[in-house]
């Protein structure tokens, strides 16, 4: 009988995998690891990344320095070049210096912004998911306002109040996303809320705090997570969008993507580069949002697969 | 040890364009009468819309009771609030339904099985890594699992975690709510076995609810039937199952499929009519007359109160005696 | 029970068949592996097993809804002479619905819910051409009355939602039933129900067959079910059939030791007290058929040439059993009454 029950335990070792406690977390950035698609979008976002972050040191000029105004003509704007890699804009600066320090102005601003609206939003999101009751009506009730006024008329308010600023645009950027990420958390709590297993943590004799943050909370933050990575990406447009009409930084010399989109709008004809570069550079910028966004959702679902 | 009397749960049903206002109720348990004793088992069993896991439910304070008692040790749990009700929660602990939903899947098995030592200080320090494991062994499973998470494990071993978190907190009472049904047949006598060994040596009480009848037979001193809401027979397991007095309970009965080709062709089935009514709305009297075959007029103006007709055997029925006269037998 | 003739051809056949599942970065599932067995007019056929064993798969794979990628089907499935799995799509829409039908586990998800069930009985109706647009209507008001729903008439314009569990898988077996198939395959068909719906629907199963000569597949865990429907029995573990015989000597003697588990550790009603002998491990505990019988690491009588060579199924006296070590006859499951 031993050497039946040794046998039948070396047939059976081959298929057990030991692993020793892979928690959710791990297993999610497992499946990440090997989407392809998902480190794509990894990929595009650490490279603006870094950029935004070593501008300083991997720009060539000033970005504001108009030092070749000289070369411009009102028909011809230099394009490409040994010189100038991206050519000139057409005020006569260095478009790669521009590129790349335009790359920290979206990506601060849709970064920070988000980060800020979000954690807002999160928070009263939290606040009406675990309370309930007239705390979750209230609450209720005030992003349904705030989901009420159309973003565009509340960033050019923002702006009457605020002035053509970068603050301006990121408190735009900002505020839209409070309601959204109150709901998200709210819904995905009160989705929790009526599993078994919080049922069971309340039996034990749970409080509502360890009840809420123990259980509640780490479970609902799924859905949370993949709207922000896809929020990230909708927050470089809006900036770049509200710069380019208009409302950002009042200095037209301000290296950012979407003023110069405004900006190259009157040299279409002559000089497409100048709306093509910075154009194919937000559209890149957010594909990889976008990829890495739909990738984590997958990862984060497994059901979704297939 | 416990004992539950004229136990009410009603939700109510709100309406209403800007202000919600309450329009009706869902009256899922309608007066409700238990004892159990120490050490035993008592089976709740019923089809689904009869009230028998919100009765489970409102023993453990899940859900708000509406009117009623549920006294335990002495203890009104219906009556407690707040730091009180969380004291004396450890006393009465609860089995879930499905073992994929009854575990938090970011938390690992040694965690969740500790929850309820720490909560009510039961171990301190080192002593409740012990306990832990000395749990996991008395449920069946490696100790290995405490470190692991809960997709890591098959639904009978979640459902065996569960059991484990149960015991953790060291109580006198158990509510297993359909503790059985989400498994596969081979692994429901496992766990089946295990809830009873668990009792024979810790002495725990148990109340069994689920729609498995075999099942409840098996493991039940005793066993109340339940339709729409209220208790419709209760009695001695053995005695059940030898003579059901409720035209309900012997519906059930005769429904139940026994594997062996030669009792199931010779049985003869008594097959209800109809569909259950609306819990929002009862039929007057007894509740059950709308789908009864014996049916008499005096059963839509009375309701029928759940009386000793035998001893240690109560029916709620006007006639339960002039039927026992004709019984059917399951055999 | 119903009247087989044995003396006819079977009607549907599957012969040695085999689903292989494979998902990117996993080990390709052999889900069903080499399983055979027919049924013939007016037979009830059940097909037991618990979850994994394979059952499920079985049943879509004879009406081709297995999902087309990452899946590879193997093997033989004739009906009425025609082979289904080199079948066009086209052919097998002529056949699905209409001459063999399917009734699913869960009624509550099965039936659109956005559709009246008037709209479902007559778009089946309508598809398969039984009848004119205008007579559809009389055609699924009789078909609500034949499996026993009350006020036919009124209950086409009602939505799914307005009807109770077994009210919609009566709805489901009378959609399956339109086109008088000749073959009803039902998975699970009251799992989801109330015990004494249930009683109600496997009625209704039982007297429609009768009534029409069907043949009906059944696929279920309940072995009280099956005991109460059919005429022979096969048990399915791990992807293939271990066990297989007419209904009276199976259940009185089983000779596969996971059937004889599988009766012992069911609870039964009628009798009094014992205890339960469960199946030791779990379902996960299962070894590759190809290293030897699957079952071996749950079973009760284990031997050294259990392992090594996959046994076959063989006959043995009145079953078929696919065990190099069966249980002998005589021992019988149950003590007397």
């Amino acid at each position: 009988m031993a050497t039946v029950q040794e046998h039948l335990q070396s047939l059976m070792g081959n298929r057990v995998v030991e692993t020793s406690g892979s928690s959710l977390t791990r297993e999610t950035w497992n499946r990440l690891r090997h989407n392809r698609i998902a480190l794509v979008g990894l990929g595009v976002i650490v490279f603006f990344v870094l950029i935004a972050i070593f501008a300083p040191w991997l720009a060539p000029h000033d970005p504001r320095a108009t030092t070749w105004f000289d070369q411009i003509r009102p028909s011809s704007v230099p394009g490409p070049s040994r010189e100038h890699l991206l050519g000139l804009d057409e005020s006569g600066r260095d478009m790669l210096s521009r590129i790349l320090y335009g790359a920290r102005a979206s990506l601060i601003i849709g970064i920070v912004s988000l980060g800020i609206g979000a954690s807002i939003g999160a928070a009263f999101g939290l606040l009406a998911g675990a309370f309930g009751g007239w705390v979750d009506s209230v609450i209720m009730r005030i992003t349904d306002v705030m989901l009420a006024v159309p973003g565009l008329l509340l960033a050019l308010s923002i702006a009457a109040v605020l002035g053509q600023s970068q603050v301006a645009v990121m408190v735009a950027v900002a505020v839209p996303n409070i309601p959204l990420f109150a709901r998200l958390l709210r819904s995905s709590m009160l989705a929790e809320r009526q599993k078994d297993y919080v049922n069971a943590a309340t039996s034990v004799g749970l409080g509502r705090r360890p009840l809420v943050m123990s259980h509640i909370v780490p479970n609902s933050l799924g859905p949370m997570i993949v709207q922000g990575t896809l929020a990230l990406a909708t927050a470089v447009i809006d900036a770049a969008a509200l710069s380019f009409l208009g409302l950002g930084s009042a200095d037209p010399g301000v290296p950012e993507w979407g003023r110069m989109l405004a900006n190259a709008q009157r040299y279409l004809n002559v000089a497409p580069h100048l709306s093509i570069i910075p154009g194919v550079v937000i559209f890149i910028t957010v594909l990889g949002f976008n990829l890495f966004g739909e990738a984590l959702r997958e990862a984060l679902d497994p059901k979704l697969r297939r | 040890m416990l004992t539950v009397r004229d136990l009410r749960v009603h939700f109510p049903i709100y309406e209403g364009v800007i202000f919600d206002r309450q329009v009706g109720a869902v009256r899922a348990v309608d007066g409700v009468d238990l004892d159990i004793a120490d050490g035993q088992t008592l089976g709740l069993v019923g089809e689904s819309g009869c009230g028998k896991s919100t009765v489970g439910k409102a023993i453990v304070r899940l859900v708000p009771i509406t009117t009623g008692t549920v006294v335990f040790d002495d203890i009104e749990l219906s009556k407690l609030e707040g730091a009180e009700l969380r004291k004396a929660r450890r006393h009465v602990q609860m089995i879930f339904q499905d073992p994929y939903s009854s575990l938090n899947p970011r938390q690992n098995v040694g965690s969740t099985i500790a929850e309820p030592i720490k909560t009510h200080s039961l171990r301190q320090g080192a002593a409740v890594g012990q306990r832990v494991l000395e749990l996991l062994d008395a449920v069946g499973l490696p100790r290995g699992a405490a470190h692991r998470y809960p997709h890591e494990f098959s639904g009978g071993q979640r459902q065996r975690i569960g059991i484990a978190r149960a015991l953790a907190a060291e109580p006198s009472l158990i509510v297993a709510d359909e503790p059985v049904s989400a498994l596969d047949v081979s692994i429901q006598a496992q766990v089946i076995n295990l809830m009873e060994e668990l009792q024979q040596n810790l002495g725990l009480t148990y109340l069994m609810i689920s729609h498995d009848l075999a099942v409840v037979h098996h493991i039940a001193d005793a066993v109340a039937v339940m339709y729409l809401g209220g208790i419709v027979e209760l009695a001695p397991a053995d005695r059940l199952y030898t003579e059901p007095l409720h035209p309900y309970t012997l519906a059930l009965m005769s429904a139940v499929p026994v594997p062996d080709p030669v009792v199931e062709d010779r049985r003869q089935r008594t097959v209800l009519q109809g569909d259950l009514p609306s819990p929002a709305n009862p039929p007057s009297g007894c509740r059950f007359r709308t789908r009864c075959p014996f049916v008499q007029a005096r059963c839509a103006e009375e309701q029928p109160v759940l009386r000793e007709v035998r001893p240690g055997h109560k029916v709620a029925c006007h006639f339960a005696e002039e039927l026992a006269e004709q019984r059917v037998s399951v055999r | 029970m119903s009247k087989v003739d044995n003396s006819t051809e079977p009607l549907l056949a599957v012969t040695d068949l085999k689903v292989t599942f494979n998902t990117r970065g996993t080990t390709p599932v052999r889900a069903v592996d080499g399983v055979s067995f027919s049924v013939r007019a007016g037979e009830t056929l059940g097909v037991v097993g618990e979850s994994g064993s394979g059952k499920s798969v079985t049943s879509l794979a004879i009406l081709g809804l297995l999902p087309e990628r990452g899946v590879q089907v193997e093997g033989s499935i004739t009906f009425d002479g025609a082979e289904l799995l080199t079948s066009s799509e086209r052919e097998m829409q002529a056949v699905r619905g209409r001459r063999v039908a399917m009734v699913f586990q869960d009624p509550m998800s099965s039936l659109n819910p956005v559709l009246t069930i008037g709209r479902q009985l007559t778009e089946v109706l309508r598809r398969h051409h039984v009848c004119h647009k205008a007579e559809a209507p009389g055609r699924a008001a009789a078909l609500l009355d034949r499996v026993g729903i009350p006020e036919a008439r009124r209950r086409l314009d009602n939505y799914p939602h307005q009807l109770s569990g077994g009210m919609r898988q009566r709805v489901m077996i009378a959609m399956a039933l339109a086109c008088e198939p000749a073959v009803l395959i039902a998975d699970e068909p009251t799992t989801a129900l109330d015990v004494t719906i249930q009683a109600q629907v496997l009625e209704l199963l039982r007297e429609l067959v009768a009534q029409s000569n069907t043949a009906l597949i059944l696929i279920t865990h309940d072995l009280g079910v099956v005991a109460g429907m059919c005429d022979r029995v096969h048990v399915m573990y791990s992807g293939r059939i271990v066990e297989s015989g007419e209904r009276h000597p199976l259940f009185a003697q089983p000779r596969h030791h996971y059937t004889r588990g599988l009766l012992a550790s069911v609870p039964r009603l009628d009798l009094v007290g014992g205890k339960l002998t469960p199946i030791s491990g779990s379902p996960r505990d299962v070894i590759d058929w190809a290293d030897g019988c699957a079952f071996a690491p749950r079973c009760p009588a284990v031997t050294e040439s259990c392992l090594g060579t996959p046994p076959a199924l063989e006959p043995l006296d009145d079953t078929f059993v696919r065990c190099v070590n069966p249980a002998p006859l005589g021992q019988s499951m149950w003590k007397a009454d």
